[in-house]
This record gives C-alpha cells, sequence and structure tokens, in this order.
C-alpha cells in the first residue's frame, strides 16, 4: 500500500492528467493546444515555467510535429508525453503507425472529441475511433479519477520491456476534461516508485552503439515487422492485467481489461466505453430496483482488444447491447462486430443489439440509456439503432 | 583542424559505400561534405526521399552514427524530437558531451511538405543543422515538379508539350524565407567545392543554435545529364549564378568562393544558356518559340543575383 494517504482535491479531468504526468515529470514533452485538452498542455507549461518539473517543454507548430518530435525523442531516450483531441489527432494520424512500427513507447492523452465536419466541439469518440488500427494501445477512463490513474499506469504498460508500444489514454472531452470531480491523488514519491525510470532499447543518443531507426521494409520484412507487432499487442493484454493489480496494491482502486457493473447474475449487459459508463450504472441500479437483472460493462483497454474477457462476460447472457459513441458511417459501430466477433465461439450466442449514442455531444442522459435497455428488454430494439437524437 | 583534403581524408567514415544511390547523384558526396563538419557525436535525421530509402533497406545500413527516419514532411520536427530528448538528459547530467544534430531532406521535403515543420523548427532554436539536398524536384517518385524546380524544367508533372514549355514559374527563393527566421547560420553550398561546403558545416554545427544550409545537388535521372557531368554540372550552377554561393551569419550576408569572385570581377558571369544547353531537362527550350522563356530566365537570375549583391553590400 501506498506510504502516505493524501486527502481527496477536487479537480478537472485534464487537471488530473497534468498533474499526474507533474508527479511523473517525463524528460521531454510537445504538444500544441486544442480545445478541449487546452487545460493539460496550460498546466503543464506552468509546471515546466515554475521549474517544479525537469521536462523540456517543445510549443511545436503542429500535431504533426507534436508526435513527430514526441516519437522522435522517445526513440532517442527520453520518457515523452504528449496530448490532443479531435482534429489534432487526425492531424497526427500520419505519424500514428509510424510511432507505433517504431517501438516507441510515449503516452499520450486524447481527450475525446468528434471530429469534423460539421466542426464540432463536443464529445464522442470519432477521433479515437480513427486511430483504432494503428497499433497503439487504448485506454478509456469512466470517471476524473481513473483518468488520473490510467496516466500513471500508462507507461508502465507501454514501456514494458515485452511490449515498448505507444500508448493513448482516453477521456471524454467536457464531460471529463472540464467537469470537477473528487479525485483521490497518489503520493508523488509512491508514484514515481511505480512507474520507474524509464529504460530505453537502443535508444540514438546511445552514439557509442549506433542504430538506425525507421527503415525502409520490403514485403516480407513488412508483414514479420508487423507481426512482431501483433505479439506485443497480445503480450500488452498480460503486462496491463499485471500493472492493474500492482495499482491495486499501492491504491486499493480495482481494474480490470473489462470492468463490470452487476454483470454476474445480470441477463441482459451493456457494453459500453467512457464517462456514459457512470450513467449506466445509474441505469443499471435503476432497472435492478425495478427486477431488470441489467450488467453494464466498460473495455478499460480497447487495444488490445480483450476478447476473451468480453466472451466470458457475455457468456450465459440472454441479450447484450453495445453502445457506441461512433459510428462507421455505412456500417455499425466500431465496437459492435467486435463483441459479435468474440460471441461467436460461445454454444449459445446471446441476441446482439447496437446503439449509437452521444455522437457529436448529444446528451446521453439516464432516461435515453434506460429506454435503450427497455426496449432490449422487451426484445423491441432493431440491430441498429440510434438513440438521443433530437431532430 | 585545417580544411585540407588530407586531414579531412583522416576522418572516420559515418556514410559508408554500399548504398543504393544512383550511378552520379549528388547527394552522397555533399553529404559526406557536411558530415565532415563536425567532429562531436553526431545524429543524422532523414526525411523520406531518395538519400533516406538507398541508405537505410532493411537488414542494411549505410550509416555510422545513430540514425532516424519517421515521415516525408517532417524531418526537422524529427531532428527537433532528438535535440529536446538531449537537451533534457543533458540538464539533468545524464549526457555530458557536446553533441550535434543534422537532418538531410530533399527539396520536396524542404520547399513544400516540410516547410512548416521546418519553419517550426528554426523558429524555436533547436540546437540543430538542417540540410536540403536540393535537386530541383521529386526525384524519388519520379522527377515531379516541387517548388524548387526552376521556370522552364521538363518534369513529369511539368512535362514540355506543344503548348507548355515545361515548368511555369520561378523557383521558390527558400534560403530567403530561412534567413527570415533570424537564425544565426543560413548558407548556400554546393558540392563541386568541398571547402566551401565543408566550412560552411563546420559554422552550422558550431553556431549554438538553428542552422540551415541549402545545397545545390544534381541528378542525373532528372537532370538528364551524364553520370559523370555531376560535379561539373554543380559548379555551373554557380558559375550562372543560378545558384550563388554565399551565407548569412547573424543576418549578416556574405559571398563565397567562386561567387564573391565573379561579383569582383575576377571570373566571368556565365550565361543561362550554358545552363540549358548541358541539360536534357531544357531540351525544348533550344526551339526559337521558347526563346521568350529562356530571357525570362535570364532576367530572373540577374535580378536574384543583383538583389543579392545589394544584401552582400558588396
Amino acid at each position: 500500500m501506498a506510504k502516505k494517504k493524501l486527502e481527496d482535491i477536487a479537480i478537472n479531468g485534464d487537471g488530473a492528467v497534468a498533474y499526474a504526468w507533474k508527479q511523473i515529470d517525463p524528460d521531454v514533452c510537445a504538444a500544441y493546444p486544442i480545445t478541449p485538452q487546452t487545460i493539460i498542455v496550460e498546466d503543464f507549461s506552468k509546471f515546466v515555467a515554475n521549474g517544479e518539473v525537469k521536462t523540456e517543454y517543445v510549443c511545436v507548430e503542429s500535431e504533426h510535429s507534436a508526435l513527430t518530435l514526441c516519437a522522435a525523442s522517445c526513440s532517442a531516450g527520453a520518457r515523452t508525453f504528449t496530448a490532443t483531441a479531435s482534429q489534432g489527432l487526425a492531424y497526427m494520424w500520419e505519424m500514428l503507425p509510424i510511432t507505433s512500427s517504431m517501438r516507441v513507447p510515449l503516452v499520450m492523452a486524447v481527450a475525446n472529441r468528434a471530429v469534423s465536419g460539421p466542426i464540432n466541439i463536443n464529445n464522442d469518440h470519432g477521433d479515437a475511433m480513427a486511430a483504432r488500427d494503428t497499433g497503439w494501445i487504448q485506454m478509456f477512463a469512466d470517471n476524473v479519477q481513473s483518468a488520473y490513474d490510467n496516466a500513471i499506469m500508462a507507461p508502465k504498460i507501454a514501456e514494458h520491456p515485452d511490449v515498448q508500444l505507444p500508448i493513448i489514454t482516453n477521456l471524454d472531452g467536457f464531460i471529463l476534461t472540464h467537469a470537477v470531480e473528487r479525485m483521490t491523488p497518489v503520493d508523488t514519491e509512491d508514484v514515481k516508485k511505480f512507474v520507474g525510470e524509464f529504460e530505453p532499447i537502443c535508444p540514438l543518443l546511445d552514439y557509442k552503439h549506433p542504430t538506425s531507426h525507421g527503415m525502409l521494409d520490403g514485403p516480407d520484412f513488412y508483414y514479420a515487422h508487423k507481426h512482431q507487432q501483433v505479439e506485443a499487442m497480445d503480450k500488452a493484454l498480460e503486462v496491463a492485467e499485471q500493472v492493474f493489480k500492482d495499482f491495486k496494491k499501492l491504491t486499493g482502486r480495482e481494474y480490470h481489461l473489462v470492468d463490470e457493473y452487476r454483470c454476474e447474475d445480470a441477463e441482459y449487459v451493456a457494453i459500453i466505453l467512457g464517462s456514459s459508463y457512470g450513467t449506466m450504472q445509474e441505469t443499471v441500479d435503476q432497472m435492478r430496483d425495478a427486477g431488470i437483472k441489467v450488467g453494464a460493462a466498460m473495455p478499460h483497454i480497447y487495444r488490445p482488444w480483450p476478447e476473451k474477457e468480453i466472451a466470458r462476460l457475455i457468456k450465459g447472457k440472454k441479450a447484450v447491447a453495445v453502445f457506441d459513441k461512433h459510428v462507421s458511417l455505412g456500417a455499425y459501430g466500431p465496437l459492435y462486430p467486435e463483441v459479435v466477433a468474440a460471441a461467436i465461439d460461445l454454444e449459445e450466442v446471446p441476441k446482439m443489439y447496437n446503439f449509437m449514442y452521444g455522437i457529436g455531444g448529444a446528451d446521453t442522459s439516464v432516461s435515453t440509456l434506460k429506454g435503450a435497455m427497455e426496449s432490449v428488454v422487451k426484445g423491441s430494439a432493431d440491430k441498429i439503432n440510434y438513440v438521443g437524437m433530437k431532430l | 583542424m585545417t580544411t585540407s583534403l588530407k586531414s579531412l581524408n583522416q576522418l572516420p567514415v559515418k556514410l559508408t559505400s554500399g548504398h543504393r544511390l544512383c550511378a552520379g547523384c549528388g547527394e552522397p558526396i555533399l553529404a559526406k561534405q557536411i558530415l565532415m563538419g563536425t567532429q562531436r557525436p553526431l545524429v543524422v535525421s532523414l526525411s523520406t526521399g531518395c538519400f533516406e530509402v538507398s541508405t537505410t533497406v532493411y537488414p542494411y545500413t549505410s550509416w555510422n552514427v545513430p540514425l532516424i527516419h519517421t515521415a516525408f514532411g517532417n524531418g526537422a520536427a524529427t531532428c527537433a524530437g532528438v535535440e529536446a530528448a538531449y537537451q533534457s538528459l543533458k540538464r539533468q547530467g545524464k549526457i555530458k558531451e557536446e553533441m550535434n544534430f543534422v537532418n538531410f531532406a530533399g527539396d520536396g521535403a524542404t520547399y513544400d511538405i516540410g516547410l512548416q515543420a521546418l519553419s517550426g523548427a528554426m523558429e524555436r532554436g533547436h540546437q540543430m543543422l538542417y540540410v536540403c539536398l536540393n535537386n530541383e524536384a521529386y526525384m524519388n517518385t519520379g522527377i515531379q515538379r516541387s517548388s524548387a524546380t526552376n521556370m522552364g524544367a521538363d518534369t513529369t508533372t511539368s512535362p514540355a508539350g506543344s503548348v507548355s514549355s515545361g515548368k511555369q514559374g520561378y523557383s521558390k527563393d527558400l534560403t530567403a524565407i530561412m534567413v527570415a527566421h533570424n537564425i544565426p547560420y543560413v548558407a548556400q553550398v554546393s558540392p563541386h567545392n568541398w571547402r566551401d561546403t565543408v566550412e560552411k558545416a563546420k559554422k552550422g554545427f558550431d553556431c549554438g543554435g538553428a542552422a540551415f544550409i541549402n545545397a545545390i545537388t544534381p541528378c542525373p535521372r532528372g537532370w538528364r545529364t551524364d553520370p559523370s557531368m555531376t560535379v561539373d554540372m554543380a559548379k555551373l550552377a554557380v558559375e550562372t549564378c543560378v545558384w550563388p554561393l554565399y551565407e548569412v551569419v547573424d543576418g549578416k550576408y556574405a559571398l563565397t568562393a567562386e561567387s564573391l569572385k565573379i561579383a569582383d570581377g575576377k571570373a566571368e558571369k556565365k550565361p543561362v544558356t550554358d545552363w540549358i544547353n548541358a541539360q536534357g531537362r531544357y531540351r525544348h527550350l533550344k526551339e526559337e518559340r521558347w526563346a521568350p522563356v529562356v530571357e525570362k530566365m535570364q532576367a530572373n537570375i540577374d535580378s536574384r543575383w543583383e538583389k543579392l549583391i545589394r544584401l552582400t553590400e558588396h
């Protein structure tokens, strides 16, 4: 357990991420401000200006350069953090698969926001989902506390010698980034000890042992290198589970590859990402009070996809409702087919429904989610549904 | 250390032979001269381009020094990232030595897609040298025009045709744009004058801030010249004032080498027709109907040269 238990504080999600980074004190941070991530870079700039961190902070001219600079800095041997959102992540996109293929274990917070167009600064998961196939580990947070906790756990997962992959810690724009919540911080000394020293592999600055990074591959090497990334992703699941266990020992707070709420005896399960997991828990409580056996779950790690845990979770359930805050236009929400794929090996496949919600920041209330879950229980829902759309 | 062939010959080889660049390519010649400009530990960064794909074919590397490449338009940010890591670790006492950082990029990666990242890195003042291997077109993808391509050049995206004289418009004066960043060192070099290039590289590495060197780098494939003529072509670029040699130290302009001699009247300023007639990419300009284009080219070279003379207060 932690040496020192700290008093709870009131802080918003961006502030909590910046606070965690201040405690970790990375060597380099390069970032470009974008709503709703801005408070992270502003807060961190203040820590730098006041000498509270040793970080070399670089105010780059774009997000493309932000991620480039971070990937190069981490390759050079410096522990490196950055943060972005929406258009910023889209602008970085070219560098996302390059960063993961170079096996750069850097940490990036993403304040999830709808992707233009039309331009819209509110929360949905379109940005994170567009980064889905780029070889980054992705964690989701359901409240400010878990956004803070993820920021502390992320480097442990990314930097593990068997993993060596970049990691995104998602937190819902405004709903978490700008909302002040009560949070229990970890003592800085404990954070530092938990995260440990950065031990880079073949860093560029080790000039006595020169290595070439970011080389050209022919088809066979490319395929083989991609497969190595697949293996590293598989390892990341094991490592994440261990890091969650270690974190529980330190703080008492418990996370799993898939976080669950009242699922054990549930007949109906809702799978949902981000802050709406909390709203869904309230929905579950209300429906349970009415005698309906409902449960909720959130993949805490979205990439790599915890398929086994999802299959175990939905085994024996009557129906599963998959909630997506993004839609692959012309197909499904991105989470839905993956849950379906996890289910097909079960002897009895539950009924599977897909609900789009909260797109572009559309308000997601308990009544919206309750209406959706009641249609699942009744069997009146369509395979694909759009809820909470006012117009 | 004096800049003599004898002393340069003693320096460790950083870019080895056996790379896959074309016969007669100007890039490795120029890059080796730049690399001779520092004896400190060095990290090299490359923007995507001929030089990168031909020297880093996995599982082989031509580099005896640490090397990083990430993408096409971000060489300056890549180099800046390594430098930022260095500054942090040095401040923390984890690195003791003085080190240098250099990025090599083609004109596509510099004048066009990489201009934003370059501008950002120069403005922030990273302690790095950015070298543009300017062969005046996108040679790696097959000779497409760039904003460094001069008027009249036949490229695969500005082809000379029945109604076109090739590339329209003049080349961008990127060196002037870099001077406008108020960085401590900016220069133009040519691989034919190894002494001038090595000395300028030294100044770039030693200036303590962001430095930019623009190098005319002949490409036999794109220029339609014989591979044996590369160094002669580079020299001709200077002799015709198509590519003046000069440097700008803390904002102060100075002509160097052959360009200084031309300004002093000690060497002849050759006509642009010498430049045009030596290269297949300008072959069509010999047709009478394109005479006005040649006249415009000469007038542009003259006005740029005169402006440079004024700036050097020569």
